[in-house]
């Protein structure tokens, strides 16, 4: 059983089907990479399990340690320990890191934690605890500042999405640093990614295509699918019924 | 009520007392028509004259005097009635001082505090000038200021406008100002409104001057039934002037925010341009805090009170 348990999840907007039929389960204390082509619907995965409102109206269920979350908010969610990572990060005028992160914990914590939280993230908290978490910052800062907020709410499972998104080279490298961590102690991360270079560091990959599951396996696998390897699906976006998983 | 007694309550009310200041700090006090305090300091010089309607008020800060202690400045009435204050200003070549005002009606339900200055800052000097508002529950205050400012060659002025404790009842800002080369203006207003509050803010910067540059900036939230307009206006008529009008406000229940921005640009090497965000709390930092496990209400005044923070 996993920790995250999506059984038979559908979601349509209109007439746009963009989540089909998804079964998956993401092992607790995993490093998960969910890869596929653009508009394959990594990123309403994300959302979905999340809860954001407008993408409440699937079908199917997704239970957090066997127990449905379907009907949670995302506060609800957040509260059981579940949390995301945006590709692009929110941009919050007149607030602090410290306070962003301290706040951002569910429940205030101390400026030690957030401290700890940002070293950890590789951000000096001399030089940032101070300042606005807006636009005076670099898209690759707020991506570390929101991953530092993160940590310091302990989760159990982490939505990253897109991770690489706008980072730079140590960037990106501190931020896996920083997933390891995380799942040594037991937390589960979701990566939503198309990087061959961050699937790398999964433990264990899903392929999507056109909303649908149509390969999971090793990170060995599935990695065939950046070399245009993509065996089953012909990566046109629209999986044969024959080849889902 | 003695003088003292009244200067007492007057800064008993932002939490301050005689004491509060230092040898070296300059402060004054006037409530209603009465100025019950003049504390100056070398290069600052503070007339005042009592009026029927409130105080007339003639502040020089003296050529190259810098004041490197803020000037504190208490306006307020603890009573309901009419407060009226003429002020001139006027900081002479290289002057430097910043200067705090708080203007406190938070023990008063019915009260109207106008203020029509005159500032004129002569090359090189340097005007910052705070202004906090404390008000009380009540809907009966009425506050309307209104000022014209002249930034002489190379001179910069800086204003801050809060009023984010207590209701606004009413408010109508209107500053209009004239900058000449190389000057810098920058005014920014920050006000929460809620209830039937009204709030209107009519700024206008004239970019008269080479290289002169303007920001205009407006933070407000309202709430519940209340109303904000804010009319920000910028005109570059030099080459190499630069200005920006930006204005955010969040708006929630059935409260309305409106927005005019007008960039007038009447010369090919100026510049300005101009940004609004109006309308609810964004959802992707609601949704950032509600996934940290916040409820929508704290992630909410989170963001509001971001927006009207300094």
């Amino acid at each position: 059983m996993g920790i995250i348990e999506l059984e038979d999840v559908s979601l349509s907007f209109g007439e746009h089907h963009i989540l089909h039929r998804l079964s998956i389960d993401f092992w607790e204390a995993h490093i998960h990479a969910v890869v596929g082509p653009n508009g394959a619907g990594k990123s309403t995965l994300a959302h979905t399990i999340m809860g954001l409102p407008e993408y409440r109206g699937h079908s199917g269920d997704i239970r957090f340690n066997g127990k449905s979350i379907k009907d949670l908010s995302i506060n609800e969610r957040a509260k059981l320990g579940i949390t995301l990572a945006w590709q692009e990060p929110a941009r919050f005028h007149g607030i602090p890191v410290g306070e962003f992160i301290q706040r951002a914990a569910g429940k205030k914590v101390t400026e030690d934690v957030a401290r700890e939280s940002l070293n950890l993230v590789g951000l000096d908290p001399d030089r940032y605890l101070e300042r606005d978490v807006d636009a005076t910052l670099s898209g690759g800062e707020r991506k570390r500042i929101e991953l530092a907020s993160i940590v310091a709410m302990k989760p159990k499972v982490v939505l990253m999405d897109e991770p690489d998104s706008g980072v730079d080279i140590d960037a990106i490298n501190s931020i896996f640093e920083v997933l390891a961590t995380l799942r040594e102690q037991g937390t589960t991360v979701i990566m939503i990614t198309h990087s061959g270079e961050v699937l790398k560091h999964a433990d264990h990959a899903f392929l999507l295509c056109n909303g649908a599951l149509v390969d999971k396996g090793t990170v060995e696998k599935l990695s065939s699918y950046f070399e245009r390897k993509c065996v089953p699906c012909t990566h046109k976006n629209v999986p044969d019924k024959e080849v889902l998983v | 009520m003695s003088n003292q007694s009244a200067l007492d309550r007057l800064l008993s009310t932002i939490n301050m007392h005689s004491h509060s200041f230092g040898p070296d700090v300059a402060h004054v006090e006037i409530h209603g028509n009465k100025v019950l305090n003049t504390t100056l300091v070398d290069g600052l010089d503070v007339e005042s004259t009592e009026t029927s309607r409130g105080v007339d008020v003639n502040i020089t800060v003296e050529k190259g005097t810098v004041i490197e202690a803020p000037v504190y400045f208490c306006f307020g009435m603890l009573e309901n009635g009419l407060q009226h204050i003429r002020m001139k200003v006027h900081f002479k070549e290289g002057a430097r001082a910043h200067f705090i005002s708080h203007c406190t009606f938070s023990a008063a339900a019915e009260v109207e505090h106008l203020m029509d200055a005159d500032i004129r800052l002569d090359p090189g000097s340097e005007y910052t000038y705070f202004e906090r508002h404390i008000h009380s529950e009540s809907r009966g205050i009425k506050v309307v200021p209104k000022a014209k400012i002249e930034l002489g060659e190379n001179s910069r002025f800086s204003t801050e406008f809060e009023l984010i404790k207590g209701r606004v009842g009413l408010i109508d800002i209107d500053y209009e100002a004239t900058c000449g080369d190389n000057s810098v203006l920058e005014l920014l207003s920050r006000i929460s409104g809620r209830a039937d509050d009204m709030i209107k803010i009519r700024e206008a910067g004239w970019l008269k001057g080479r290289n002169s540059r303007g920001l205009l900036t407006s933070n407000i939230a309202v709430r519940n039934q209340a109303v904000a307009e804010i009319f920000n206006e910028l005109t570059a008529t030099a080459p190499g002037a630069k200005g920006h009008v930006d204005c955010n406000e969040i708006v929630q229940d059935q409260a309305r925010a409106k927005a005019i921005p007008i960039v007038d640009c009447r010369h090919p090497k100026a510049h300005i341009t101009h940004e609004a965000a109006i309308g609810s709390v964004d959802s992707k930092q609601l949704q950032t805090l509600m996934s940290r496990g916040l409820d929508e209400e704290e992630a909410v005044e989170m963001i509001i009170q971001g927006l009207l923070r300094k």
